[in-house]
């Protein structure tokens, strides 16, 4: 057989269930961990992450108001069509991480059995959170844990599909909706997970996938007041902090990221979906 | 309209408090001077002076901290958990056994009426300890993994509006956890908490696990910027809140936040309106409207509105307002003389914007610092006496139509903190809970707290809950963390 020409891809943003190219026009490069050029990806501005904004605010009351057992079945439908891909992802993560071929796919697998952990979260969350209030009078009192609403997140750097569905998973888990900007070296599993995302059963604005730098689009994501919360997780220190500052602007709810990204295979418990549950407190009279 | 029957005055006997003519600051269990310019702190009912109150500078809160610190590692950390709840119960049972004596103090030191200190505020109090008491050996079961550890050094700034309320539920859960604090009271109301600290030596309360640092803004902005305070807990403005969680953005310093709030009270047409009534009554007057989670703004339902304003008015006019000190009276004094003018001046744009104000009938006293009950009605959603909170005895009564347009006008604010809804109906009542953004919600009631229910805002109303298991976690890291 002759070679065969290959067909690339243009790859886009993942905005409102649909896969626009940047507003801005702009591309930039992504190489591969030795420094070999990849592909172009859509380098995404200030117009793009407030459109993104505006779809995940869009697609709160929706997503928030399902049933627990139906977004827990949305997203392990995602894990579902991931397993589907996971050559692919294997391919991605290999490439930019400089992974080899075996150890990229134990992340692939890590990155889908994380994902299906927080699916079964979905349902659980009310129980192990919430409470009745032994009241000291004659109400009967609960208290629910509900989603804060639109959370940004920046994704971590290095680990470009494990990192990346470890703080996106328990947002939408405890029924949030997300803006993510990428791994801005390391787009490419965030545009594919995009793609899974699309094809699976997630309603358009739940997600929205920005490729770019989070440098760039991270300050206006900070002080958007549509924004409730923010996983500073893929920030370096310095820009954390101006981030954080950003943030008290309108008492987001913010996420810290540690000096290092931390070991992402290990068991992360509540504490990422903990930041961005409310939990609200009812009374009603008993007797009366 | 005034009352039909004039009551004899029933006041309080003031005897059992013995306030000194100065205080110092309490830093490692001992009385200390403060190294700022001394505060007086007056009563707002009158404004006499009750006494002159250290303030703490940033060397003065840089020595409570150490305490604190040193307190914290050598002492209440490595303190069987069991002893540390001994110790708190002990402090829930003096807080009882002097209930009075702080009651009297909390009154001539806010302006609230006896009635509410002596009936809300103590026995509050006293039930927040008791709760977290029994939680400091108890820590592994409060869902945050198995060894969840105390952060260290806890730094509390808490507001005028419920002095020993605040400190209550910000210490009593920090020492449960096995923290140790350097506590802020207010400016304008720290005498309680200087009584506190005397029973935290009758209790026996090892030097340093609690520390009060008395002043104005300074020294709070002194306590939460200090870099060895691990834990921040403020109560207060947004404003205030903001430029907090500004200062501790790029610390390792954990913050909860307490903020402002604009509570929709939610009034359908099938409500009991006496009931009714007796909730908004509640919801706005209660502590004169100090109070974050007041229920500033009344919604009701167009079809009743009329007959739930004729009621509204015909309660209020049945008010007392007056000496803080008469076991009868409904409404106290306004805490200071600023906020009285902050309440003064969003009146006066109320007027401007085009609502229509009513007040009561009545004199006030001719000293200290009033306000009389007020009701806006035509208010609309934009007016600012709608959306700014104005933390006084002021409410603004708009309409809705259907259950759909409730929502979207209770929801339409930055805060969310509290929410009330009057309705018979159950399912209604469900649905609306619901789809309101807000941390407490109060169906067919208002301002009911409970140690063992949560507490805290959605939104710009903060963040952290305090009370209950949900609470505790604002002063532990769970177990497993790194």
């Amino acid at each position: 057989m002759s070679d065969r020409l290959a067909v690339r891809k243009t790859y886009k943003l993942y905005l409102g269930g649909a896969f626009p190219r940047s507003e801005s026009g702009r591309t930039y490069e992504v190489h591969d961990a030795k420094g070999h050029f990849l592909a172009n990806a859509a380098w995404a501005s200030r117009k793009d992450a407030r459109d993104a904004v505006v779809a995940a605010r869009g697609a709160f009351p929706k997503w928030s108001g399902a049933t627990a057992y139906n977004r827990g079945q949305v997203l392990y439908r995602v894990a579902e069509v991931m397993e589907g891909r996971a050559a692919q992802f294997a391919e991605e993560v290999a490439a930019g991480e400089g992974l080899s071929s075996s150890k990229a796919r134990a992340e692939v697998d890590a990155a889908i059995d994380r994902w299906v952990w927080y699916a079964g979260w979905t349902d659980k969350l009310a129980a192990v959170l919430g409470s009745t209030n032994p009241v000291a009078g004659p109400y009967f009192g609960f208290s629910v844990p509900e989603p804060t609403g639109v959370v940004a997140v920046l994704a971590p750097q290095r680990s470009s599909l494990l990192g990346l569905v470890s703080v996106l998973a328990p947002v939408l888990a405890s029924g949030n909706t997300a803006v993510v900007v990428s791994s801005k070296d390391r787009p490419l599993p965030a545009i594919t997970l995009g793609e899974v995302l699309a094809t699976s059963d997630v309603p358009g604005g739940v997600v929205n996938l920005l490729t770019g730098d989070a440098a760039e689009i991270g300050p206006w994501l900070a002080e958007h007041a549509d924004v409730d919360g923010i996983d500073l997780a893929g920030a370096p220190a310095p820009l954390a902090m101006e981030l954080e500052r950003s943030a008290a602007g309108t008492i987001k709810r913010v996420l810290r990221s540690g000096a290092e990204e931390p070991d992402w295979t290990a068991d992360p418990g509540l504490s990422r979906m903990r930041p961005f549950l409310e939990t609200k407190s009812v009374w009603h009279p008993i007797g009366v | 309209m005034t009352s039909l029957f004039e009551y004899a005055p029933a006041p309080e006997s003031r005897s059992i408090v013995d306030i000194r003519p100065s205080y110092g600051l309490f830093i490692d269990g001992e009385f200390t001077d403060g190294t700022g310019t001394p505060l007086k702190t007056v009563n707002p009912a009158t404004e006499e002076v009750l006494s002159e109150v250290a303030t703490g500078s940033t060397e003065d809160v840089d020595r409570a901290v150490r305490a604190a610190r040193r307190a914290f590692t050598r002492v209440w950390g490595p303190m069987r958990p069991a002893d540390r709840g001994k110790y708190l119960f002990r402090i829930a049972r003096l807080l009882q056994e002097r209930a009075r004596e702080f009651a009297v103090l909390e009154t001539l030191d806010n302006g609230k009426p006896i009635r509410e200190s002596r009936d809300v505020d103590v026995p509050l109090a006293a039930a927040h300890f008791f709760y977290h008491a029994g939680w400091a050996d108890k820590l592994e079961h409060a869902g945050l993994g198995p060894a969840p550890r105390p952060l260290g050094v806890a730094g509390q700034v808490i507001p005028w509006n419920f002095p020993l309320l605040m400190l209550a539920w910000k210490v009593a859960p920090a020492l449960a956890a096995g923290n140790t604090v350097v506590l802020k009271p207010a400016e304008t109301t720290p005498l309680t908490a200087l009584l506190f600290a005397e029973v935290c030596r009758q209790a026996d309360l090892p030097p340093g696990v609690v520390n009060i640092v008395t002043g104005a803004g300074e020294t709070g902005r002194a306590v939460i910027s200090h870099p060895d305070v691990d834990k921040v807990a403020f109560t207060g403005s947004t404003e205030v809140g903001r430029s907090i969680a500004r200062a501790v953005a790029g610390t390792s310093k954990r913050l909860t936040l307490e903020l402002g709030g604009k509570a929709a009270n939610i009034v359908f047409d099938d409500a009991p309106v006496d009931q009714a009534v007796e909730g908004i009554v509640r919801g706005i007057f209660f502590n004169q409207g100090h109070v974050c989670c007041a229920g500033s703004r009344l919604l009701v339902q167009e079809s009743v509105h009329d007959d739930v304003v004729a009621a509204l008015q015909r309660r209020i006019g049945t008010l007392r307002v007056g000496d803080p000190m008469d076991k009868n009276t409904d409404l106290g004094a306004i805490n200071s003389a600023e906020q009285l003018a902050r309440i003064t001046e969003l009146t006066a744009a109320g007027d401007a914007e085009g609502a229509h104000r009513w007040q009561p009938e009545g004199e006030l006293p001719d000293r200290g610092f009033w306000f009389k009950p007020t009701v806006f009605t035509d208010v609309s959603p934009a007016h600012r006496i709608a959306r700014d909170e104005v933390f006084g005895p002021v409410l603004s009564v708009m309409t809705f139509r259907t259950p759909d347009e409730a929502v979207a006008k209770a929801n339409n604010t930055t805060y969310g903190l509290s929410a009330g809804i009057w309705s018979e109906k159950g399912s209604r009542i469900l649905k609306v809970t619901d789809q309101l953004r807000a941390g407490v919600v109060w169906a067919n009631t208002f301002n009911e707290f409970d140690p063992t229910s949560p507490f805290g805002g959605y939104k710009q109303s903060g963040y952290g809950r305090e009370g209950g298991r949900q609470g505790l976690a604002a002063y532990l890291s769970e177990g497993h963390e790194k």
